[in-house]
């Protein structure tokens, strides 16, 4: 069945539908990764928006369940050059074909990604549309489109129940605020206990588990948002209990600080993003996916200070706070995909908390 | 971290002829490393023996030696140049040697110079096998388990404790000749004991059997701060077991998910972490296909034919951005010359697939074993991109020029299905034919995975392909029915195969539709190629390095510009035997010249390991196959002023019809002339108008013409197909019978031209390569082959200036070159093929275009012969450009250039030379004196005498008289000299002293044993000449190569041999070519 996915702009791309064959809405990004595809759609933090995958090439080595970094699927639409036929991996339980189906995720192949992805480079992240249905006046559908904004996608995708990774060492609270799994499961193969929390919980209840740590976990959306959760970090942020935060946790906790964060033009969606340690001067490749980013300049150096930038646009890229046990990151040192260059930052972590006590 | 002020002159040293393995990579390293280093400020001294390459050109370096790569050399260099720093990672395994010999003498030390980039101790902890094993164990990075015995008790005892199978690499023994995999005790005893009996030292390596698990490699970069990326990673389609080098290799890697990319990525991060390299790195792993083991089979700390790919594949230049941290600049200083907004501490992302393909010399010799497995084999390789894979594997066929255009040019169809099911077991260079004629047939992809450990995922776009084929077929039988030809071949279909990447002409072939209307059909549907950018990033950010390849499936990025007059210079394609590297660096120079004329440069070209497919050479790179309908594609959207030829071998000469065809313009040498040149008939009117002789020959069809054609000129003849590039399929017949094998070897290697017929005359070859600008001509020089004719040109040891002609001679020579050059109309280079026999001088061949010779030629006489060419095209004249007409000075200099084989690599070759073209590079001998240049150019291939002062002399009964001097002389050195019974009875009638020994099929000890000894120099054995070949002398001469041995097959190269171990020099007089 032929499907189309028509841009704000009013750019039209004819492809082919694939999964569901639902119409939908949602902000178009890209992603650069050439791996990890289920770990993409599984990400929470895409909750709201529609995946372009710039890899043509997807669906290779199937559908492996253990990689799924959260329970479901969470983008609205999904875009890619080309699926492949046939799943070719020891670990295949599933094609892709199947899996969006059953997930009843809509989305397009055969389109020419590189085209949009220019489009999306150049005009800046917009809304657009997948669909099966031929549009003869395309005005309608724009309208709709332009009203379309990325909302209560925390809510949407946090754990509803607070549940515990058992484990011998460090007592960590995580704050899910869309977490991929591999963050409980980073901290928890290092032998912590680690308790994931609700968005919505309150410091009073997380400080009285009495943590060893506070983790921040990434997730979707607009962080200024999410005014009642800031709070509630700020809360957290004067405990003096050790935080570290990832990603969507980071620009929280630098919003409860008194900084603010802005939407970046398109984005940083990828395995190849250099990110620079301005203490040692490495530079570390790091996974990402954000489309805000916490504005430097905003920063109160009393408060807050720039510890890691990006090489390639010099936005901010982490921040160690004065006089406190924080450390935040606003890229994916849990990988899954991308590269695990960064898991150091969980041991860093772990000896802050040993530290602490 | 940035620039270490302290290195200022830093001696970078090359990798010398080309060799199977050690190909054109390193000049394309070379360069941009030397380029990388200049830019800096940094003054470059090279060395380096391989006359061919760029990298030996005193635009890229400030001083340039060619000279042998030996210890002595490289010493000599050092204390006369004082360089404060030497790069040894840019010159392949030979570069590195030299420069870890020097460092572990203590003689760098000595002399105050540093090896920047990898340190010695880096080199070693990954060069040598039990250090590095001791490093990856100390690490936790699994290698596949192993063990040196030195008896088969040990080696049972061993593979007890790690289970069969177990792979068998005897110590020193070359081609990997008696190895093996054994399966059981029964064949680990048999291997063992003959491996152990080959092995030089006695040793045997018994290793765990890896064979059949994924072949994964990753190209790693690291800078002196710690900093460490991934450039890229790489899947070869071939299981463990094929060298990389000889199998189809994809970017990125398709089968493996995140996990395991990601598992193996910081496993090569560790691994060149722990290693301590600073610069570029290449890791192999084999990965088991269904779990996550893995071993490190091996790492590279340098640059390497992977990474050249790499570099080509991504956009990211390893070269430039080693030479830059070799400096002193970290990953994050350094510029991404291709985006030119981000750095080099990055990661880049195709938004493509690449497929490299290997070009494989079984078609120059043809009786060699075309199985693949451990040693390498390929001369080359070609390069495709696409955004799916079927269409960059169709592309990268068509891209090897071997008469394969789709999965159907290997017709298995004759097989049965047993002898299929065999050939499956087979690993050789048609294995993807196989599979697609097996698929065909029906045979599960789980079948014909077991069999050949390939994934399925490769097993089923090949399905696809196979589909497409099936579909196309279906349309043409439709046609047949009536079916009007655009309702059979329906725009879904046509643009469903284009996006596959099948050529009209095998979409033509399928449905009978005339090619012609094939590209109708495509244009009135808007169906055309369109092109994408290689960016390195995915298109995250704009880039501003317009590097090309074409895709059916999208929209067109590249923009045509027309302010400029625009040349498209077509490139020489995949280097092989008698097209090498000599054509891109005259395709380089001449892009080059074309530049500073003022145009708008275009190159089109497939072969990633070339300077040419920089994406900074020229003004754009289209990185495609040369054919007529890809090249007609990138016409279409550039629309160039017109088309250079004649400076990309035949490759580019035979797209002259095509480019014609699409009303490009060919600049220089007109179209018709440079048929003229290749027809017999038209060229024997040219010859016969000049009155200039050559030897008598016809131009024939058939064996039966051949043979009247023959009797008439009289035996020995020559017999060649025409438009044809270093000798293909010529020979010297010396009967009827040998005619009738040449035409059906002829015939074999799809032969549309006419086959050519001529006496063949002994004398003197001599060779010229002039420019014309239609009106006067300049000659550079002339040359003189060492051996008579009979051994093509690109075999023979070439002498400039020539030194056994007369005046006369010379005389005579001008004369035709200028004759022709006129007579020809040529406008830019032509190439001058002669015999002298006395007084008489004919001429055996024309080619209008750049040949071999261009650039050993341009280098010592210091005259820029492609620049100069180009010029011309462009317009201007000899004279204007400040030259005198005619043959220039002769250079106070020797120049000798000398062939180099690999037939060690190519088990089942014949190494007598002939009139077909069998050496896959050359290198250079330049002196003051004959005799030190001939001596520096045994240096430089290798031939290091003497050492055993044992030889074998066994030749012809009519070579007789003339081997007696020449033994002589060896015997005078000291040499032993053991021979047949009749060549012995020669000598010690003539008073040589000579050893008789036993032939072959005689009891040892026999000569094969004597061989085998290891003790051995030299063999003299001329084979006899045609089809008569002895089986007995063949298995001597392979024998000897495999152990080592050097072998000649003609008395003209023993008697040049000879001179230069008489003229050992103690003391090498160094010459910087950069000053001539």
């Amino acid at each position: 069945m032929k499907a189309y996915l028509i841009l704000e702009d009013g750019t039209v791309f004819t492809g082919v539908s694939i999964g569901s064959s639902r119409e939908v809405i949602s902000e178009i990004v890209f992603n650069t990764s050439m791996t990890g595809y289920l770990e993409v759609l599984t990400d929470p933090s895409y909750a709201g928006q529609a995946v372009v995958m710039t890899y043509p090439l997807i669906g290779n080595y199937g559908i492996c369940r253990e990689d799924m970094e959260s329970l479901k699927p969470w983008p609205d639409g999904y875009i890619v050059r080309e699926l492949s036929r046939i799943p070719s991996n020891f670990r295949s339980e599933d094609t892709i074909q199947h899996f969006l189906e059953e997930n009843d995720i809509p989305g397009i192949c055969g389109i020419d990604t590189r085209a949009l992805t220019k489009i999306l480079r150049e005009k800046g992240t917009m809304n657009g549309m997948i669909t099966t249905k031929v549009y003869d006046d395309l005005s309608e559908p724009i309208a709709r489109m332009k009203e379309y904004r990325v909302t209560g996608v925390v809510n949407a995708t946090t754990t509803k129940e607070k549940y515990v990774l058992p484990g011998e060492g460090k007592k960590v609270a995580l704050l899910d605020l869309g977490a991929k799994k591999n963050i409980a499961r980073s901290l928890n193969e290092r032998g912590c206990q680690v308790t994931v929390y609700p968005a919505h919980t309150t410091a009073e209840e997380i400080l009285a588990s009495n943590p060893d740590g506070i983790m921040l976990s990434n997730g979707p959306g607009d962080p200024a948002e999410n005014v009642e959760i800031i709070q509630e970090i700020k809360k957290l942020y004067d405990s003096n209990v050790p935080i570290f935060a990832i990603c969507l946790g980071h620009q929280l906790m630098a919003l409860a600080t008194g900084a603010s964060t802005y939407k970046l033009k398109y984005g940083h969606r990828g395995g190849n993003h250099p990110v620079k340690d301005l203490e040692t001067g490495r530079v570390y490749i790091s996974s990402q996916n954000h489309g805000y980013a916490v504005d430097a300049d905003t920063l109160d150096p009393k408060v807050a200070q720039q510890a890691f930038v990006n090489v390639n646009d010099g936005t901010n890229e982490g921040l160690k706070y004065v006089g406190k046990n924080i450390f935040t990151v606003q890229y994916h040192p849990e990988a899954c995909p991308g590269p695990q260059d960064s898991s150091y930052l969980f041991d860093r972590f772990i000896k802050m908390m040993e530290v602490n006590r | 971290m940035p620039k270490n002020p302290d290195i200022k002159k830093v001696l970078v040293i090359g990798s010398g002829p080309i060799i199977i393995g050690q190909a054109a990579e390193f000049d394309y390293a070379g360069t941009q490393a030397c380029r990388s280093l200049k830019e800096e400020g940094i003054e470059v001294v090279l060395l380096n023996s391989n006359p061919a390459t760029i990298m030996t050109d005193k635009d890229i370096a400030d001083r340039v030696y060619i000279e042998p790569l030996t210890t002595e050399v490289v010493e000599q260099l050092i204390l006369k140049e004082k360089p404060d720093s030497v790069l040894p990672t840019l010159g392949g395994q030979a570069g590195l040697n030299l420069a870890m010999e020097l460092e572990e003498a203590g003689f760098l030390k000595a002399n105050n110079v540093r090896l920047i980039g990898t340190t010695a101790q880096t080199i070693k902890k990954a060069e040598d096998r039990l250090e590095f094993k001791e490093t990856m164990e100390k690490i936790g990075e699994p290698v596949a388990p192993s063990k040196v015995v030195e008896n088969i008790q040990d080696g049972i005892a061993f593979t007890n404790t790690i289970g069969y199978p177990v792979v068998l690499r005897p110590a020193y023994t070359l081609g990997g000749s008696g190895g093996g995999i054994a399966h059981n005790e029964e064949e680990l005893v048999e291997i063992l004991g003959n491996g152990l009996r080959l092995s030089r030292v006695g040793q045997v390596l018994v290793e765990r059997c890896i064979a059949g698990w994924k072949e994964i490699e990753y190209e790693v970069m690291r800078d002196s701060a710690g900093n460490v990326i991934t450039v890229c990673n790489m899947e070869n389609i071939d299981p463990v077991g094929v060298h990389t080098g000889d199998s189809i290799v994809v970017a990125p890697s398709q089968t493996l998910g995140d996990k395991e990319y990601q598992m193996l990525r910081t496993s090569a991060l560790n691994i060149i972490t722990e290693l301590g390299i600073t610069g570029g790195c290449n890791v192999q792993y084999a990965l088991h296909p269904t779990s996550f083991e893995y071993c490190v089979i091996e790492v590279n700390p340098r640059v390497s034919r992977s990474s050249a790919l790499a570099s080509k594949a991504t956009g990211y230049p390893i070269a430039k951005v080693a030479a830059k941290i070799a400096l002193g600049y970290t990953l994050d200083e350094i510029k991404n010359a291709v985006t030119k907004k981000t750095y080099a501490s990055f990661e880049p992302m195709l938004d493509y697939c690449v497929v490299k393909m290997p070009r494989l010399p079984f078609d120059k010799f043809i009786s060699a074993k075309r199985t693949l497995g451990t040693q390498m084999k390929a001369t080359g390789e070609v390069m495709s991109i696409c955004t799916n894979f079927e269409g960059a594997l169709m592309k990268a066929i068509r891209s090897l020029e071997q008469h394969v255009d789709c999965l159907m040019s290997y017709d298995f169809t004759h097989l049965t299905d047993d002898q299929l099911d065999e050939m499956l077991h087979r690993v050789d260079d048609r294995r993807i034919w196989v599979i697609a004629e097996a698929l065909r047939r029906g045979v599960s992809y789980e079948r014909i995975h077991d069999i050949t450990k390939i994934d399925i995922w490769f097993i089923d776009k090949l399905a696809v392909i196979v589909e497409m084929e099936n579909a196309l077929k279906a349309a043409g039988e439709a046609v047949k029915a009536g079916t009007p030809a655009p309702e059979a071949l329906s725009e879904d279909l046509l643009r469903e195969a284009k996006r596959i990447e099948f050529p009209d002409n095998v979409i033509s072939r399928l449905t009978g539709i005339p090619q012609d209307q094939v590209k109708a059909l495509r244009y009135e549907r808007g169906i055309r190629a369109a092109y994408k950018m290689v960016d390195t990033c995915a298109a995250e950010f704009a880039a501003e390095t317009p590097y090309y390849y074409s895709i059916f499936d999208g929209e067109n990025e590249a923009a045509a510009s027309h302010d400029r007059k625009k040349v498209l210079v077509l490139g020489s394609g995949p280097i092989r035997i008698g097209q090498g590297i000599e054509f891109d660096f005259c395709s380089v120079h001449s892009t080059w010249a074309f530049s500073r004329e003022g145009y708008e440069t275009i190159i089109v070209n497939n072969n990633p390991e070339t300077v040419s497919t920089d994406f900074d050479i020229a003004d754009k790179l289209y990185f495609e196959p040369l054919t007529p309908e890809d090249v007609e594609s990138i016409v279409d959207v550039e629309k160039p002023d017109g088309a250079v030829v004649q400076f990309g071998g035949q490759t580019a000469i035979k797209l002259t019809e095509a480019l014609i065809k699409m009303g490009v313009p060919i600049l220089g040498t007109a179209a018709e002339d440079v048929d003229a040149a290749e027809d017999r008939e038209r060229f024997d009117e040219i010859l016969e108008k000049c009155q200039i002789p050559r030897p008598a020959g016809e131009t024939v069809f058939t064996a039966e013409e051949a043979k009247a054609a023959a009797h008439r000129l009289g035996y020995p003849v020559l017999v060649r197909p025409s438009y044809v590039l270093g000798g293909q399929g010529m020979q010297i017949a010396i009967n009827d019978q040998d005619i009738d094998e040449f035409i059906g070897i002829i015939n074999q290697i799809a032969q549309e031209h006419p086959i050519l017929v001529d006496k063949y005359i002994m004398g003197k070859e001599l060779e010229v390569d002039a420019i014309c600008d239609g009106q006067d001509i300049l000659i550079p020089g002339i040359m003189e082959h060492i051996e008579r004719t009979g051994v093509h040109s690109g075999d023979s040891i070439s002498v400039y200036p020539a030194y056994n002609i007369t005046e006369k001679n010379v005389e005579t020579i001008v004369d035709y070159t200028k004759k022709l050059a006129t007579a020809l109309h040529v406008k830019g280079m032509i190439n001058i093929q002669f015999i002298v026999d006395g007084d008489d001088v004919y001429i055996i061949e024309v080619n209008p275009r750049s040949s071999r010779t261009v650039p050993y030629i341009s280098k010592v006489t210091g005259i820029p012969i492609v620049p100069l060419a180009t010029q011309i095209i462009c317009g201007h004249t000899i004279r204007e450009l400040g030259y005198t007409p005619g043959l220039q000075p002769k250079a106070d200099y020797y120049a000798i250039k000398m062939p180099v084989f690999s037939f060690e690599k190519i088990r089942g070759a014949d190494v007598n030379l002939g009139p077909e073209m069998k050496s896959t590079g050359e290198c250079l001998g330049i002196a003051k004196t004959f005799n030190e240049a001939l001596y520096k150019a045994f240096q430089g291939a290798g031939i290091k005498l003497p050492k055993y002062k044992n030889m074998i002399i066994t030749v012809r009964d009519q070579d007789k008289e003339e081997v007696i001097p020449i033994a002589k002389r060896f015997a005078a050195l000291g040499y032993r000299i053991f021979a047949t019974r009749g060549t012995a009875k020669a000598l010690n009638d003539a008073g040589v002293k000579a050893i008789a020994v036993r032939k072959i099929e005689q009891e040892s000890p026999n000569i094969l044993d004597l061989v085998l000894g290891h003790e051995i120099d030299v063999i003299i054995d001329i084979p006899h000449q045609g089809a008569e070949r002895s089986h007995d002398g063949f298995i001597i001469r392979r024998n000897a190569i495999e152990t080592g041995v050097n072998v000649l097959t003609s008395l003209d190269t023993a008697g040049a041999l000879v001179t230069s171990m008489e003229n050992k020099a103690k003391q090498l007089t160094l010459i910087d070519i950069a000053k001539i």
